[in-house]
């Protein structure tokens, strides 16, 4: 038992960055168990993200897909993944810390009766019984080591944390059958209401702009950051101020209850810096920001801060560097 | 309907957090604690849906020391009907505590049980999805509404993933986790805390409820973040640009 299993949720579309950290993630921990990593594509893009997936530096790439598969639940997915691991032994399974894996992966360790660690940031060790990581916690504030002692342990990663793989040669693809009656007979999905956007998502963005309760909402500030962000073709983001009030949906919080992000550059726009928006960015590689305060949090954390009221600031920045641009 | 609430007592929610000196353990000395702020979310939940209904019974549940007596007593305080503490004694992992909620949920039968999608200390998030998977219930996470049905027999839950807004139905029994937005929790009134030191508290011992079995997850040490250098305060929006694009950050 010293070999890995990354579990990646393919919906349809192209792996994401975050499944490519994943699988990066994933030949981390079997390099130090020393053994080797396979891949589960469970859901209707398995099949499509297979190729592209097999150039990964894997052993072996496994598909799943089919009806009980085509939309996204906890029960199918933790029902998938606990029938695949049926007869096979891995030392680690993990996937990439989403909105998902934050579900379906704990309810698996129940299943496999698993020790489990969230949202990893680092491989320490992984021995025959022992598997060390560490994690942020208390709001990012601290990193704390964490022990599973257990043959087999589940464990996902903070993508942003993990560089991925640089190509290589093509492993062999193997589709396996999913069983049927997966689907909980209890839950149904209803539907989803995502929003459409022409900009980048947030988590693959080198470039993210979020906007904070000082710009004052769609009708003043947020029109400002958004041509700053076409721009720079960046992603939006916001605080949770600004997504309570109505002026962004819920999918473009970044912080503790929102997405945790770390873009090459994240360009901080009247929001304060709370310790919960903090936790969602802190690792970013550069923080810009603007706010009219000179005592606002985030300026601890910037790397470059401009002290200035963002209705003034916004548009000369963008008018300078679209003029640099040319 | 009887609905059971999960809840944990946490570090109040903006306590700066001090590694004590050797560094495998926590300065918690001064610190004050309250509900976890997500789980006090699931409690006023509760609360709003026996208010829908006219009638149920809201049973609050937290696996842990003496100590957290307090915060079972702020959430009847708010207005839960009785509480249950179960004593684990020393540190229990994530499914340790799903187990022995696991054997309170097989005794109390509820319709509904409620979490928080998130302690506030150690971030796992993993309990309340344990939970949903050792009883078998369905789940929904990261709840910003639900609705129960006419019938009372199922809930409409909206969840906030990462894609944006999902709606699932469950059929009760089920698990659910709230999130920020789904409701503003309620200040405890004077009448309400006078009248929480008088609702029933029951303790047990976890070996009463289960074989919790054996702690396999534990955090061993802390570090603190590397501290980051300064950075550097800008005069202008030209300067600005000027680094953004020298550095070629963009
Ligand atoms: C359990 C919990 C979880 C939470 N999770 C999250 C989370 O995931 N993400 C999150 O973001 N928050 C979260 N919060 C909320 C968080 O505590 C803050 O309330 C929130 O981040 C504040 O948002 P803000 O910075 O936009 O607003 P504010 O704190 O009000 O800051 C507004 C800033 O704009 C500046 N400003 C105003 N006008 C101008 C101007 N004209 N020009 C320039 N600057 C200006 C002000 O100086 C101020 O610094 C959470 C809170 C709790 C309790």
């Amino acid at each position: 038992m010293t070999d890995t299993l990354i579990v990646i949720q393919a919906a349809s579309g192209e792996l994401g960055k975050s499944d490519l950290s994943a699988v990066g993630f994933g030949l981390e921990l079997a390099s130090a168990a020393g053994g080797q990593l396979d891949l589960l594509l469970l859901g209707p893009g398995a099949e499509a993200q297979a190729g592209p997936a097999a150039a990964l530096g894997a052993r072996q790439v496994f598909t799943m897909g089919g009806a009980e598969l085509e939309t996204y639940t906890a029960e199918v997915f933790a029902g998938a993944t606990a029938f695949f691991l049926e007869g096979r032994s891995y030392r680690c399974v993990g996937a990439a810390t989403n909105s998902a894996s934050r579900e379906y992966f704990p309810r698996l360790a129940a299943v496999l009766d698993a020790p489990m660690a969230s949202d990893v940031l680092e491989v320490e060790s992984v021995d025959p019984d022992r598997a060390v990581f560490t994690r942020a916690v208390f709001v990012g504030n601290l990193l704390a080591t964490v022990e599973l002692e257990a043959p087999r342990v589940l464990v996902t990663c903070r993508a942003s944390e993990f560089e991925p793989p640089p190509s290589s040669e093509a492993a062999p693809i193997e589709a396996v059958d999913a069983p049927g009656g997966l689907a909980h007979p209890g839950k149904a999905f209803v539907g989803i209401e995502a929003a459409t956007s022409d900009r980048p998502d947030l988590k693959e963005a080198d470039i993210i702009v979020s906007v904070g309760r000082g710009t004052r909402g769609p009708e003043e500030g947020i029109p400002l950051c958004e041509r700053l962000a076409d721009v720079l073709d960046a992603a939006l983001g916001a605080t949770r101020a600004v997504v309570d009030a109505g002026w962004m949906a819920n999918e473009f919080q970044i912080g503790q209850t929102g997405k945790i992000v770390a873009p090459e550059v994240y360009i901080a726009i009247g929001l304060s810096g709370s310790i919960q928006h903090l936790a969602g960015m802190r690792n970013s590689r550069t923080i810009v920001a603007i706010n009219k305060d000179p005592e606002a949090p985030i300026f601890e954390v910037a790397d470059f801060g401009l002290v200035a009221d963002l209705f003034d600031a916004v548009p000369e920045l963008t008018a300078a560097l679209e003029k640099r641009s040319g | 309907m009887k609905l059971l609430v999960t809840l944990k007592r946490t570090p109040q929610r903006d306590a700066r957090i001090r590694i004590a000196e050797g560094g495998d353990s926590l300065d918690l000395d001064n610190i004050q604690f309250e509900v976890n702020p997500f789980d006090e979310l699931a409690v006023e939940e509760a609360l709003r849906i026996r208010e829908t209904l006219g009638e149920a019974e809201v049973v609050v549940v937290t696996v842990g020391g003496e100590e957290s007596q307090q915060q079972l007593v702020s959430a009847m305080a708010m207005g839960a009907d009785r509480a249950v503490r179960i004593d684990g004694g020393g540190t229990l992992d994530s499914l340790q505590i799903a187990r022995a909620l696991a054997a309170v949920a097989a005794r109390e039968e509820p319709d509904l049980v409620l979490s928080g999608k998130l302690a506030v200390d150690d971030e796992c998030g993993q309990v309340p999805a344990m939970l949903a998977g050792l009883l078998g219930w369905p789940q929904a996470n990261q709840a910003s509404s639900i609705e129960l049905s006419a019938d009372g027999a199922s809930v409409t839950v909206v969840c906030e993933v990462d894609a944006g807004l999902e709606t699932l139905r469950l059929d009760l029994p089920a698990l659910v986790t709230a999130d920020l937005r789904l409701n503003e929790p309620r200040y405890a009134s004077l009448p309400g805390i006078m009248k929480a030191k008088k609702k029933p508290v029951e303790v047990l011992a976890i070996e009463e409820l289960c074989d919790p079995g054996a702690t396999r997850s534990r955090v061993t040490g802390f570090r603190a973040l590397q501290e980051k250098p300064p950075g550097a305060i800008l005069g202008s929006v030209d300067e600005l640009a000027e680094v953004l694009v020298e550095k070629k950050l963009i």
